[in-house]
């Protein structure tokens, strides 16, 4: 059972469909002790980062998640990735979970922002993901801010926005993120969810 | 590298696509949640749904539609038409949307934008802008209820205000090239670019192939919409697709 972490914020339901789509048997909860007794976790978030964080130390799950992925998988989704991170610099620096390496800052770019629309990832290091997806895979990305001073070991995939590497896809241990939105992420995101719930 | 997006637009009239020039003699094409896979499988980037429901008692009718068409497509979609309040967005946010648009009721309450970017973030609010160039050639008139009224506001001066108060993103719909067929409306799509810094979306006047090549090749949008194209069948997207790739635009293929 994957337990998809309601804290009020983010599309809930979009990842729900799409674990549902996958047979993926998956819960929403705002309960530490349902949460508790899924074997995996998903942190989806849209909004601001200060926001998201605020909400979550409100429902009283920050320590709760930094206990709980101590020894279960962790997929955070878009802002849910960012939080991973130590801090971000989105309106005041605001502190995350830290549990990867790096800081969360805002897109300086003659480009449009929010970067909105398909992205091309690339491939950082060798990984058994990259054989499940098609050979250019293309990931929807809604965002304004992206990881920044990450370990290099850490980032398993990027894609270039202008001159930014963002990172699309990181992972240290049993923690996983991706910038973008695999539940709409048509197969490749599919494919991409089907990887967290079977390999990590 | 971010790819130009082909967005098919569906307007929804008591729970069925319908299209019709200025919202008369509207002709039924079809069931939204069988469009929207249809063009889930020609690889649209995005959908737009616009609610042309007139009445109060059908617009349960549309969160219906949001959430069968959340549960059988996984691609971004964007509903607009008769949200007027924080709640309105809230309901068709969670029923599976992932943008909502604001035409005319951010017109007549400009704070509903920042109320809904507050809650939800600017990343799901979209401001549609319906524009007509003004008599004297000036510049363009924002106007609503399909064009019929103009509201003497500057196009772009709204459209500025609204990425203030934020808008994450504008869909502009040219009046003057809304049904002509003869091309997107490359002067207003511009002067709304070099306004703003947010993802543009170009409407109105699609009317080929080279329609598309052009907006993107004149940097003049993020992302094209077309509507009666797609759903007469005259274009699939993927057609679009594979033309905008052998001129060398991006796309997702």
């Amino acid at each position: 059972m994957i337990g998809i972490i309601d804290y009020g914020m983010g599309n809930l339901k979009s990842v729900e469909n799409a674990c549902k789509k996958l047979s993926i048997p998956c819960m929403i909860s705002a309960d530490p002790d349902a949460l508790n007794q899924c074997e995996k976790l998903i942190l989806p978030g849209v909004g601001a980062f200060g926001d998201c964080m605020a909400n979550i130390r409100e429902k009283g799950l920050y320590e709760k998640i930094i206990k709980m992925a101590k020894t279960k998988p962790l997929l955070g989704i878009c802002l849910g990735m960012q939080m991973l991170f130590e801090e971000s610099e989105e309106k005041g620096l605001t502190k995350g979970f830290g549990f990867l390496k790096g800081r969360i800052i805002k897109m300086e770019t003659d480009l449009p922002v929010p970067e909105i629309g398909w992205n091309e990832l690339e491939w950082n290091q060798a990984t058994p993901l990259q054989k499940e997806l098609s050979d250019h895979p293309h990931a929807y990305y809604v965002h304004s801010y992206y990881a920044n001073a990450y370990e290099n070991e850490d980032l398993i995939a990027y894609s270039m926005y202008g001159d930014i590497k963002v990172p699309g896809i990181v992972k240290h241990g049993h923690i996983m993120g991706c910038q973008f939105h695999p539940e709409k992420s048509a197969d490749d995101g599919l494919r991409i969810l089907q990887y967290f719930q079977e390999e990590v | 590298m971010i790819k130009k997006r082909i967005i098919p637009c569906l307007d929804v009239k008591d729970g069925k696509v319908v299209k019709g020039i200025n919202f008369v003699g509207l002709k039924e094409v079809g069931d939204p949640v069988e469009l929207a896979k249809k063009y889930y499988e020609q690889k649209a980037d995005e959908l737009v749904f616009l609610d042309i429901t007139a009445t109060h008692e059908h617009r349960d009718t549309m969160v219906h539609i949001v959430e069968q068409v959340a549960e059988n497509i996984f691609m971004p979609f964007t509903v607009g038409g008769g949200i007027r309040t924080v709640e309105d967005i809230r309901k068709i946010l969670r029923a599976g949307a992932d943008k909502v648009s604001l035409n005319s009721a951010a017109v007549k309450n400009p704070l509903l934008l920042q109320d809904g970017a507050k809650q939800f973030g600017d990343q799901c609010i979209v401001l549609a802008v319906d524009g007509r160039m003004r008599e004297d050639g000036s510049g363009w008139n924002v106007v609503i209820h399909g064009g019929r009224i103009d509201t003497g506001k500057d196009a772009i001066e709204w459209i500025k205000e609204g990425v203030r108060l934020g808008a994450g993103e504008i869909l502009l719909t040219s009046m003057d090239a809304d049904g002509t067929k003869k091309g997107y409306d490359i002067p207003f799509l511009k002067a709304v670019r070099e306004a703003v810094h947010v993802p543009v979306i170009a409407s109105g006047g699609c009317g080929s192939l080279v329609h598309f090549a052009e907006v993107f090749e004149e940097d003049a949008a993020d992302a094209a919409l077309a509507a009666s194209l797609f759903h007469y069948g005259e274009l699939t997207v993927t057609e679009v697709k594979e033309y905008l790739d052998q001129k060398g635009i991006p796309v997702r293929l």
